[in-house]
This record gives structure tokens, sequence and C-alpha cells, in this order.
């Protein structure tokens, strides 16, 4: 007879060993991608990183996909750089799901307390 | 100097930063911020968004791996992040009020201090038995090694938690992942093995980035031309490491020379500090 598969954690452990490594290899080919659209257009001009210059235009998404869509190289790395850091988030939110499954409630609460931390963070940038 | 020419000294630097740092384990923020800074002048805010970004790819990268092995304690690295994410928050808060002369003398103290660290070899402690606190929070667990189950228990949660939050408030002020202070609070002070408490802390260390990252990115400390070069040099070089790492045996040698490097960019960023030339 075979035995019903129950979903465990090292179900979890696997899912989220992808959904890390795809989340990377995204994100990183976005920016080497808008990396080499950067080098071609501007590379030769000079850099100037001494001083701090504030805020720049590709901050929030609006600015960004509008920069894709005009093709903005800087825009493009943004939305990459982004993407990286939404990885370990979505890391987060999968675990909630992951223990939700499990039926784990204490660990969903505390997945949910990391997120709102985090969602703070967020809006007080 | 050009872009270009910018752009390719730093994505050469930032392979030898993520070499260097997969070589010793201390991650690639810590040869990062000295070379920018010290080496190209650019402004340390610059520096600390461009290899915050850095961190999370390497440990996304390398957390993926160990996850998949089962070594990885999740609820452990979920519980803990409550505390590092929260310091984190707190960290990169300081830093938008803090000037960049302290940053710099602060990051040379904890680059000493870690360097010293992994120096120390570590005594294999037998696995301890859980607390009343580690059991229900269901903290205790189970690692493969070779053929067997070792199953080892967590002491002291209170006090590896309140070290944690110390160490994702470093993360979100320097830039780096502190690491180093992670595997003491799991190691030290919660008793865990120290192959669980290393990949565990490479687990958490993405999202306690990802916590000040947030941050950095809305204030304009994450500049996309210079975050570029570093994210993919310090990200290959990484993974040349990983392999340099798998195929030699004995890498202490290796390991004394690069902590004595580390050593001196440690004085070097208290120097520039202290001389307010950082």
């Amino acid at each position: 007879m075979r035995e019903r598969h129950k979903f465990k954690d090292r179900d979890m452990q696997l899912i989220i060993g992808w959904l890390l490594r795809l989340g990377v290899i995204i994100s990183v080919s976005i920016v080497i991608f808008g990396g080499i659209v950067y080098l071609l257009r501007h590379g030769q001009i000079t850099a100037d990183y001494t001083t701090f210059r504030g805020v720049p235009d590709f901050i929030y998404p609006p600015g960004i996909i509008r920069g894709i869509f005009d093709f903005k190289a800087r825009a493009i790395i943004q939305a990459g750089i982004i993407l990286l850091i939404a990885t370990p988030v979505l890391r987060v939110i999968f675990s909630a799901i992951g223990f939700l499954i499990e039926k784990d409630y204490l660990y969903i609460a505390i997945s949910l307390l990391v997120l709102l931390i985090i969602i703070c963070s967020m809006f007080s940038g | 100097m050009s872009i270009l020419t910018l752009t390719l000294i730093v994505f050469i630097g930032s392979c030898f930063a993520g070499l260097l740092g997969s070589l010793t384990g201390l991650g690639g923020g810590f040869v990062i911020i000295p070379m920018l800074t010290l080496a190209l002048h650019i402004n340390i805010h610059y520096a600390i968004g461009a290899s915050l970004v850095s961190v999370i790819a390497t440990s996304s990268g390398a957390a993926a791996a160990y996850v998949k092995e089962g070594i990885t304690n999740m609820r452990i690295g979920m519980f803990l992040e409550i505390a590092t994410t929260a310091g984190a928050f707190a960290g990169a808060m300081l830093a938008l009020h803090i000037q960049t002369h302290i940053i710099a003398i602060i990051f040379g103290v904890i680059l000493a201090f870690s360097a010293m660290m992994s120096f120390l070899k570590k005594a294999a402690t037998n696995p301890a038995k859980g607390s009343f606190a580690a059991k229900k929070l269901r903290l205790n667990g189970s690692y493969p090694n070779g053929d067997e189950i070792i199953k080892y228990g967590v002491r002291n949660v209170g006090g590896g938690f309140l070290m944690m939050i110390f160490a994702g408030a470093i993360s979100g002020l320097l830039g780096i992942g502190s690491g180093a202070l992670k595997v003491i609070a799991m190691d030290t002070v919660m008793r865990i093995p120290f192959k669980v408490s290393t990949t565990t802390s490479n687990f958490m260390i993405g999202v306690t980035a990802a916590a000040s990252a947030v941050i950095y990115l809305q204030r304009g400390y994450i500049d996309p031309g210079l975050s570029m070069p570093v994210v993919i040099g310090v990200l290959a070089g990484a993974l040349i490491g990983s392999k340099i790492l798998v195929h030699t045996r004995s890498s202490g040698w290796l390991r004394g020379v690069f902590t004595i490097v580390i050593a001196l960019l440690a004085v070097q960023m208290i120097y520039n500090g202290i001389t307010g030339k950082i």
C-alpha cells in the first residue's frame, strides 16, 4: 500500500531552496543585462561617487516601470536589485504558507511578525 | 575616471572580496566597504548600500544549497529573524543620523573583532539538552552527519535573542551580514552545533539585510550604477571560493593570510575614521 505523502519540513526546505536559487538567478541576470546596456550607453562619462547626492530617480515602482519602458539602463538594474531584495522577503512569505499547511500556528505568527517588521521598515524609510 | 574604468575596477575588486569573504567565512561586505571607501574614495553611504545588496545575493545563493541539505534549522532561523530584522531596522535608522566617520570607526572595530573570532578554533561541544523555552518554541532539532542523524537541544533562548538584536543592528548600521556575531549568538550562547549555527546564520542574513535595504533603497544609498559591478563581482567571487573550499582540504594557512589582510583593513578604517578622512 502506498503511503500518503504528507507535507513536511523536508518539502518546505526543498521549495525554499529553489525559491532562493531562482530569485538570485533571475535578479542577477536582470542586473547583468541592465549593466551591459548602462556601460554601452554611459561608459565614457566621468564617474563621481565621492559625495552623496541624495535620492536618485528610480526608487519607487512607478518611476522604475516608466524607466524600463523608456529602456533606461539604471531603471533596469534597479528593478533587478529590488527583485533581489524581495527574494528573502518572499522566502518569509513562503515559510508562512508552509507553516500554514503544517498547521504550525506558532510559527505562522512568528513569520507574520517578521514580515510586519520588514513592512514597518519599508514605510519608515 | 570614466564609468567604464571604475566599473571594471570595482568588478575585479568585488570578485576578490567575494572570494576572500567566502574563504574566511566573514562575508564579502567586510572587504567591499574598505575597498570602495579607502581605495576608490567612494562615499561610505554608497559603499554600504552596494555591500548590503551583495550580502543578500551571496547569502541567498548559499542558503539555497544549505537548506536543501537539511542542515539549516528553519524554526531557529525564523524565530531569531524577529530579533535580527528588528535590530536591522533600528541600525539602518541610526545610520541615517550618525556621522560617517563614526560609522567607519565602528566598522573597523567590528571587523577586527570578527577577524579575531574566525582565528579562534572552535572546540566541538556535546549537544546540549534543550531548555524549557526551546521546547515550547520547538527549536530543538536534528541534522544529518554522514549516515547518522545528530539530535541537539537549544539553551539560553533569551540571551541568544538579545545577541541577535545586536547582530541585526550592526548589520543594518554597517551594511554587512554580521555572520560572525550571529554565529556567536547561536554557537556560544545557545549551544547550537557549529554546522547548524553557520548554515542557519547564513539563512538569516538575507532577511536581515533586506529589512535594512528597504530603508537604504528609499534614501538613495543603493546606487544602481555602483551596486551592479559589486553584486555581480561578489557573487562570482563567492562561487569560486566555495569551489576552492570543496577541493582543498587544508585551507588553514590561506585563512591565516587573509585574516591578517582583514586585520590591516580594520586598522585602516579606524585610522581614517579618527582622522575624519571618511
